[in-house]
This record gives structure tokens, sequence and C-alpha cells, in this order.
């Protein structure tokens, strides 16, 4: 603490400088054990994540009589997309060999108006709810949270006698009306918050402006929500996408999406398996989503994180 | 008391992020007990620097000691320094007291010596009813002196400051200040602070060191500063409202300098250059409160000037004039207001003026 | 009067959430209200009033597929979310460290997330196949003695769902957790590190209790997803081997569709229900006191 202790310290410290010596510049980073490691199991993990959809990719491009070698992780040694075309248009469910194609169209007409129509509902809703709540509308929504925690068993039969009674149950409608349904409670959540973030000085100077609840809505609120429903988009195509329950009790035989025919083929107990056009199927079965994440990157974790601030 | 051993120095330190750099070869010396305050404009790399010091950061070039002890390489720990945050950067789900005590706990001090510690700091601090509390039931300026009690148990020679004061009120801050004054005359530490705000600076400060574009422009005592600024960067950094600044030349009339713009003519017999100037294209700076109304006689130089805006700010009064066509403020006590429009005669010595290079901006 | 009912009930604003009403009234009230009534009732493949009392749910406790699928749910659901939590959390803090590449190390743990459950049931089948999958490959290099097939044995299959379940979430939870870690004030990070307190504690002692929200959030997620799993379990193993791997979610759709057994389908609906409304009514009241701490 003295100034007789600096003095004694300073010439050592002045000669070891005066030599060349002592920390200068950058500390050397020495490439410890610890990065070595973090790294390892970065890399560990990635391969854990890869290597069952490289399986995938290989098998899907070999013949039959090579997988039978069993040489799993090999490269095709003679590439063939033909278990992949078979995949598409021949694949077998049963006595119906149609291959895939049908179920791709079927998932298209279900995932489009469904979208559509579960987000128009819930941008209404989450804007309703945020700047005109009427009385009892905050015990809807808490109700509708509630749902968004239920599991899908305890609704699915009454929504089955509700359809069938009034003829919708196994049909197109039926489908898009169940997915609107269960995509409510999510997509309302995510609006809500979203419009509560909007200044409130917006919606007043509206008002004060004399537009109504659709004009403001339409004008104002819509035109802001880029954002938002561009995470809904990605959020809802993927999920009905990818649904499979849904799918196999609403739609009826003919409109089963991809999911269902894919497990139908794979799953399927008569034959020989043939698992190139089985995998080919299974990448084709996801390959729309996996686009969409690809394509849509960071609004994809966005979406996710959104969808997740539950409550 | 202040010693003369040097307490931090930095030598030739550099540093960038990537391609960015932003400090460029820094040498600063900080005596014992010293109160140095790094001031300048946000992003000019004050927080960076002070983070360097912690150790915080990996410097690119250059060495840092402090006590005579070389700590480039050293864990910030082991610098001897106690840091405070702009944000608190309290443990939010501890109490006050394991705050306080958790890096001593850490370093695995005996419990007496960890308790002794809290108590002074806490006395120190007059935090002792506050000690069993979250950070949450904490108003600002109670979480800023706990942020500094965290320092102050650590029982260092060096305190760094990072705009501890910014997050809080213009009242709270004023108060802060002064108990940080008082706790720096107590202590005798050795204290570095950083801020963006000159008020701050000049009252704390033994020493300011103005900062620009990761470049130190100026090392010296508030008053040196605020009086003799080395450039036009910082004349107009300090001082509020704005130092006056215009443009004209230096002309040499006989044996005697004069600065002339527009028809004007101000005589520099008063003024003190640096070194034996040139003619040329010249910056004349003046200070508003440097300036007199209606004083008549006794001046180097008066002119007279039309008012275009009067400002009343309670102590005084900021009065916008134009003398010829340039724009020029003048503070003065609140009993001397003129009346807007009026036409004033004002009066100053040339020998407070600061003139810089008009390329350069270097003092002349 | 008029006025102060027009605000109470902006018409076009009721109009507007028409829909909501209808979703949250007429499905999760009385649609959750029917589900469990009909558990009442001796209802067969259509429903019926005619109540029997407790009769399905005693039924239903006696059923040993009802036993091995809770059995089964609570296995599952501790060992994925614990291993899915753990993993998850390490992957969010190596992936912390300023790495090289992290947007590909991210895209690479995230994107079986975009896939079908469906997808990955199959995938996994694939894999653990004995054989086509890993066995199969290892025995090929050599390795004979090398057994591995997980899914063929009743005691093991379930392990194989998790591990599968792993693949499909883990990187979700890093995501929301390394969405946490990085929302932590940076000036906390350097306060602990002049304080001389190592990494590690920082992070055990400061970082993750700083981190509830996320936690809680990545665990929500998760409980979701194991209570409604049945995608999974019907692309891998569709409950087998035998009824090793069967699940609440899957014993409730086989009664309702297969078996026609509405009754003791609701019964065992209802009854998935329940602990999810004990944890939200346990929730609300945590939500609730902690709201009157806050405003009090
Ligand atoms: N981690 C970083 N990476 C890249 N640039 C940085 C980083 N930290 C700071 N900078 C840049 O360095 C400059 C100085 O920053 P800083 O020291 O924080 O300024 P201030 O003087 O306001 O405290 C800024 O221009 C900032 O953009
Ligand atoms: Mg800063």
């Amino acid at each position: 603490m003295t100034a007789g202790q600096i003095t004694a310290i300073q010439p050592v410290q002045e000669a070891q400088d005066q030599a060349g010596v002592g920390p200068i510049g950058p500390k050397p980073r020495r490439i410890s054990a610890g990065r070595i490691g973090l790294y390892a199991f970065l890399v560990v993990a990635a391969l854990f994540f890869l290597i069952p959809v490289y399986i995938m990719i290989v098998t899907s491009l070999k013949g039959m009589p090579e997988i039978r070698l069993g040489h799993l992780f090999n490269l095709p040694s003679e590439p063939t997309f033909q278990p992949w075309a078979d995949a598409w248009l021949h694949a077998c469910t049963g006595r119906d060999c149609n291959g895939l194609s049908p179920g791709f169209y079927n998932s298209v007409k279900i995932t489009l108006p469904s979208v559509v129509i579960s987000i128009i509902c819930a941008s209404i809703n989450g804007y309703a709810l945020t700047f005109w709540p009427y009385k009892g509308a905050n015990l809807l929504f808490g109700l509708l949270v509630f749902g968004a925690f239920v599991p899908y068993q305890v609704v699915i039969y009454p929504l089955i006698i509700g359809l069938s009674s009034v003829g919708l149950f196994a049909s197109l409608p039926g489908i898009i009306i169940v997915h609107t349904i269960f995509g409510m409670p999510i997509l309302t959540l995510l609006f809500r918050n979203f419009y509560a973030a909007i200044p409130v000085e917006l919606f007043k100077a509206a008002r004060v402006d004399g537009a109504g609840f659709w004009r403001i809505f339409l004008h104002i609120m819509l035109p802001m929500s880029v954002p938002i429903t561009v995470v809904a988009v990605i959020l809802q195509v993927t999920g009905i996408w990818n649904d499979f329950l849904f799918g196999i009790v609403f739609a009826g035989r003919p409109n089963w999406p991809m999911t269902v025919q894919l497990n139908n083929i794979v799953n399927t107990t008569t034959g020989v398996r043939e698992y190139n056009v089985n995998m080919a199927a299974t990448i084709l079965t996801a390959a729309v989503p996996l686009i969409i994440y690809f394509v849509s990157g960071r609004w994809f974790v966005r979406g996710i994180a959104a969808g997740a601030v539950k409550g | 008391m202040a010693q003369n051993g040097t307490s931090v120095s930095i030598q030739d330190l550099s540093l960038s992020f990537g391609a960015i750099s932003v400090l460029h070869t820094l040498n600063l010396d900080v005596a014992e007990g010293e109160f140095i305050v790094l001031l300048g404009p946000s992003g000019c790399g004050k927080s960076t620097l002070l983070n360097c010091i912690a150790g915080l950061l990996d410097i690119s070039e250059g060495r840092i000691f402090i006590k005579g002890k070389n700590v480039t390489w050293e864990e910030p720990k082991d610098r001897g320094i106690g840091m405070v945050f702009q944000s608190y950067a309290l443990y939010p789900q501890m109490t006050v007291e394991r705050n306080l005590s958790f890096g001593l706990r850490v370093a695995g001090l005996p419990k007496e010596e960890i308790d002794k510690r809290i108590a002074r700091a806490a006395e120190i601090l007059q935090i002792e009813p506050l000690l069993q509390r979250k950070p949450s039931a904490l108003s600002g300026g109670q979480r800023q002196r706990v942020a500094i009690g965290r320092a102050l148990v650590r029982d260092v020679d060096v305190f760094l400051f990072d705009e501890p004061l910014s997050n809080l009120d213009a009242k709270l801050r004023a108060e802060l200040r002064v108990e940080i004054k008082l706790l720096h005359r107590k202590l005798q530490n050795t204290m570095i602070y950083v801020t963006h705000d000159q008020i701050e600076a000049m009252t704390l400060a033994d020493r300011i060191a103005v900062m620009k574009g990761g470049v130190i422009q100026q090392l010296d005592a508030p008053q040196t500063i605020y009086n003799r600024p080395v450039n036009r960067f910082v004349a107009g950094f300090l001082g509020s409202p704005a130092m006056n600044f215009i443009d004209g030349r230096l002309e040499k009339v006989g044996s005697d300098w004069q600065f002339a713009f527009e028809d004007v003519r101000i005589p520099l017999a008063t003024y003190a250059f640096e070194k034996e100037p040139t003619p040329g294209p010249a910056v004349f700076g003046m200070r508003p409160e440097h300036v007199a109304f209606n004083s008549g006689a006794g001046w180097p130089f008066t002119a007279t000037a039309n008012v275009e805006v009067v400002e009343p700010m309670g102590s005084d009064t900021l009065v916008w004039l134009k003398l010829g066509k340039q724009n020029f403020t003048v503070r003065v006590t609140s009993e001397r207001t003129p009346n807007n429009t009026d036409t004033v005669s004002i009066g100053f010595d040339p020998m407070r003026a600061s003139l810089f290079d008009a390329q350069t901006g270097n003092r002349l | 009067m008029q006025k102060s009912w027009r605000r109470r009930f902006h018409l076009p604003a009721v109009i507007g959430t028409i829909p909501m009403i209808l979703v949250a009234v007429g499905v999760f009230v009385i649609g959750i209200g029917f589900s469990v009534l009909w558990s009442f009732t001796s209802s067969k493949l259509f429903p019926t009033y005619d109540f029997v009392g407790l009769a399905q749910y005693r039924r239903l406790w006696a059923d040993s597929r009802w036993l091995v699928s809770v059995n089964n749910i609570w296995f599952f659901g501790l060992m994925s979310i614990t291993c899915n939590m753990v993993f998850g959390y390490l992957l969010a803090v190596f992936m912390d460290q300023r790495i090289r590449q992290e947007d590909l190390f991210r895209s690479i743990f995230l994107y079986p997330f975009a896939m079908s459950l469906i997808v990955t049931g199959l995938v996994w089948q694939w894999v653990l196949d004995p054989n086509l999958g890993l066995q199969a490959a290892l025995r090929n290099l050599g390795w004979s003695s090398f057994s591995f097939a997980p899914l063929v044995d009743a005691d093991t299959a379930l392990y194989a769902l998790v591990v599968a379940g792993i693949w499909q979430g883990s990187g979700v939870t890093m995501a929301i957790l390394l969405a946490g870690l990085r929302g932590v004030d940076e000036e906390i990070w350097k306060a602990a590190r002049v304080d001389g307190i190592p990494t590690w504690r920082t992070h055990m002692s400061i970082v993750a209790p700083m981190m509830k929200g996320a936690f809680a959030t990545a665990f929500v997620l998760q409980c979701v997803g194991v209570v409604r799993v049945y995608d999974l379990v019907i692309a891998m193993t569709g409950g087998g081997p035998g009824i090793s791997t069967s699940m609440p979610a899957v014993y409730v759709i086989q009664l309702i569709t297969v078996r026609q057994n509405v009754g003791q389908g609701m019964a065992a609906a209802t009854m998935m229900l329940l602990p999810v409304l004990v944890v939200l009514a346990f929730g609300g009241i945590l939500l609730w006191r902690r709201n009157r701490e806050a405003s009090a």
C-alpha cells in the first residue's frame, strides 16, 4: 500500500521489462483442454443429430440388394433415384399402389385453408382482446389458454360427435375446422402478446380520428402485423403438415394427409419391406417443413420461442 | 493523501475487435490515490479501456501494470481491482448480504473476516438496514450503493466505475456523486471512473482523460481542460452551453497578432500562444461565461451585438447574440439580463480565449 | 346507460370473436364436459346416457394395458424430460462459449424439431432395427458379438422412445435456454469474474437461478409434449412389443376407434386431464400469489 513497497517492486519489474520479458501484448491463447472438450462435445452431439438422416438419405439411394449387404454407412455404390420415384408414384398401402403423391396433395388441401383461416381468426382475437376487451373476454382467453394444455384425447370424441351431427366428420372442411380449433389457443396468445406491445396511443389516435373496430384492424393493425404473421405462418404450416392424429381421425380416408399415408406405407405388414422406398417416402414427407425450416432460419427459432411464452 | 507511486500504468495498449480497432497505442499513468475520470462521447472506447484494465477483455498489444505488477495476463480477480457497473449487476436471487459476501466466500475467507468486511462496508455506505433484502426490493440509489459495497468488501487498491450513475435520476445522481467523492476522500483508493457526463467529470476528477475515437485527447486537471483545451474537440465537448467558435484568420499587424473575421478585429496581445504562430485560417473560441455585458471600457476587446433570444435559466441567463453574422452565446447573471431585440455592447479579454488551427483543430 | 352497455359489449368486437367464443366455450368447456359425462355412462360405439357411476373407472384401473400405459408415461416423462433438460442445457451452455459456426450447430441441433414425429419415429425405428440398423452395421464391420436391438425387447423399447424424443426435442430446449442465457445481463458475468468466481459456480449459483423463466418454459413445453405423445409411439413401436410401450394417449384412441368402448375411453381421457388440471391449478395459484405480492 505504501510508496516504499512499490519502489521495492518496481525495479525488479523494470529489469524484467528491459530484458523484454514479462507479459506484453495479447495473452497467449493456449488451446486449452476445455476448448477441445467443448468442440468435441458439440461435434459428437452434431453427429448424433445428423447420422440418422445421413443413413436415410444414403439408403434411399441404394437398391435393395445393396441394402441387404448391410453396409449401413457406406455411400451408395450405384446411386438410383428409382426408390424416390416409386415412393412418390407406386408405393402401396394395402391394395392401393398410388404412392405418396395423393397424400401430398391432400396435405396441401388441408394445410393451406387451415393456415389462412386459423390466422385470420387468431389475429382478430388478439386484436379484440388487446384493444376492445369486453366483459368476460379475459375469461374466454383464460379458457383458450387452458385449451393449449389439454390432452387432445379429452376433446377428440366430442368433436367427432359434434362434426358428425352437422355432417362434416371425415371430410375436408371437418379437418380444417379441427386444425383451426387446435391452432387457436397458441396463435391467439401470439397475436395478443404482439398487439399488447404496440403503443396504445396509436389505437387512441385512431379512435380520435373516428375509426372503428374493423377499420382500425384492417388499416392500422394488420399492416403492422407482418412479422408476427410470418411467425404464425411458419408455426402453422409445419404444425399442420406434421400432424398425424387429427388427420387420421378427422380427415376421412380419401383426404388422408401425407403423414398418415407415409405411416401406412411403411408400417404395412404385407409384402417385402422395401427400405429404400420407405426411406425415400419419409424424406419426401419431411421435405416441406424442412425446407421451411432452412429458408426461414431465425424466424423459425423465434416462432418456437414466441409460441413457448405461455402465460 | 495522494502518494506519488504509480497505481495503474497502461503502456501502448491497443485493442481491436476483429478488423475494428477501438483503442490505439494508448498510454495512461494513474497515480496512487488519484481519481481519474475517463470522459468522452458514447462509443469512444471508455468502457473498453476500463474492461481492459479489469482484465475482462484481452488486449491486442501493450502492457498493463497495477501497483507495479505486470497484470497483462492476470485474471480479473487477481488484479486487485473492484468494479461497479452501470446496470449494478447485482445477483438478483441473493440478499444484499450474500451479494456482498459471494466473492469472499468463493475465495474461501474465514467467516469472521467476511462479517467484519461486510459490516465495515455496510457502515461506510449506510446500507445496514438493507442487508437482508433482495435487490428487487431496493431503489436504484440503494442498488448502486450495494454495487459499490461489493467492490468495497474486496479490500482492493483500485476501483473501476463504469458509468455508475447513468441509470439514476438527476437528483439521486447528484447525491451519489457527492457520496462517491466522500468515499474517495475517506478510502484514498485509486479510482478510475468512466462517464459521458461532464459535470460528473468536472466535480469528481483529480484529472480528466478526454477520449475520442479510442485516443486520449487530453489528460489534465479539470480546470486546465476547461480553460486550456488542447484541441477544438475537447473545447467543444466540455462546457454547457458550448464554447463559441468563430472562423476567421490570424493576422500580424506590426508586432501584434490579431484575429480577423468579417470587419471585426480582435487584438491578441494578451493571448498566450503555445508557440509562435503563423498567419492563416484559424478558429477563435470563447466560453459564454467569459463575456461581459455593457461593461464599457477596461476590456481589450469590445463590440456591439444584436440580441436574438434570451433564455432565463434561474441563477443565470443565456443570451443568444449575433456578432456580425456569427452566432454567439453569452451567459450572464440574471440581474443583468438585457431585453429582447436590444443592441448590447459586449466585452472580453482574449486572454481567456482559445485559438485553434483551422485545419488540425489543435490549440495555437 | 346505453353507452356503458356498448362499452362492455362492443358489438363488432363480440362478432369478430365469435369463433373464439365457440372454441373456448363450445370445445374446451362443453366438449370436455361431455367427455367427463360420458365417462360415467356405458357408451360403446355411440354415446348413451345410461349412467353406471364409477364402473368405467373401476374397469379402467383393472385393465393391465392401462396400468402399463400409466407406468410408461411416468417413466417416459421423467426420463425424457430430465435427459432433455440436461442435454439441452449442456448444449446451450456450450453454444454460449463464443464458438465458431454457431449458426451451423444451431441448425443441426434444431432441424429434427421441424419434422413430424411420425418421421422421427420411423427414422429411429430403422436405426435401431436389428437387421438393418446399427447392430447390423457394426456386426458387418467385424464386431460380430455386438448386440443392440432395444426395440425388439419389451424391457428396453421405452428407452428407444426416450432417445428418439431427445433427438427430436432437445434442440428446442437448447434454443430456449440459450435465449435465456443470452438474456442474462453481460455485466453480471463481468462482476462475477472480478469477484473471482469460477465459471461453473457462476452458472450454478447465479445464472441458472436467473433463468427460471426459460427453464419453466422449456419444462412446460416438454410436459405438454409428453402428455400428448402419440405419433411417436405409433410410428416407432405401435405400442409394442406386446403392450410394452403403450401410453395413455394411444390407449384412449384405441378404445374409441378400434375397441369401440367410448365409456371407458372417456374415463381414461378424464384421467389424463386430471394431472393437467392439478398442475394448472397449482400454477394458477402461484401466478395469482405473485401478482398479489407485486401489487402489494
Ligand atoms: N464486443 C465488441 N465487438 C465489436 N465492437 C465492439 C465491442 N464492444 C465494443 N465495441 C465497439 O467499440 C467501441 C467502443 O465501445 P465502448 O468502449 O463500449 O464505448 P463507450 O465509450 O461508450 O463505453 C464502440 O464503437 C463499439 O461499437
Ligand atoms: Mg460504455
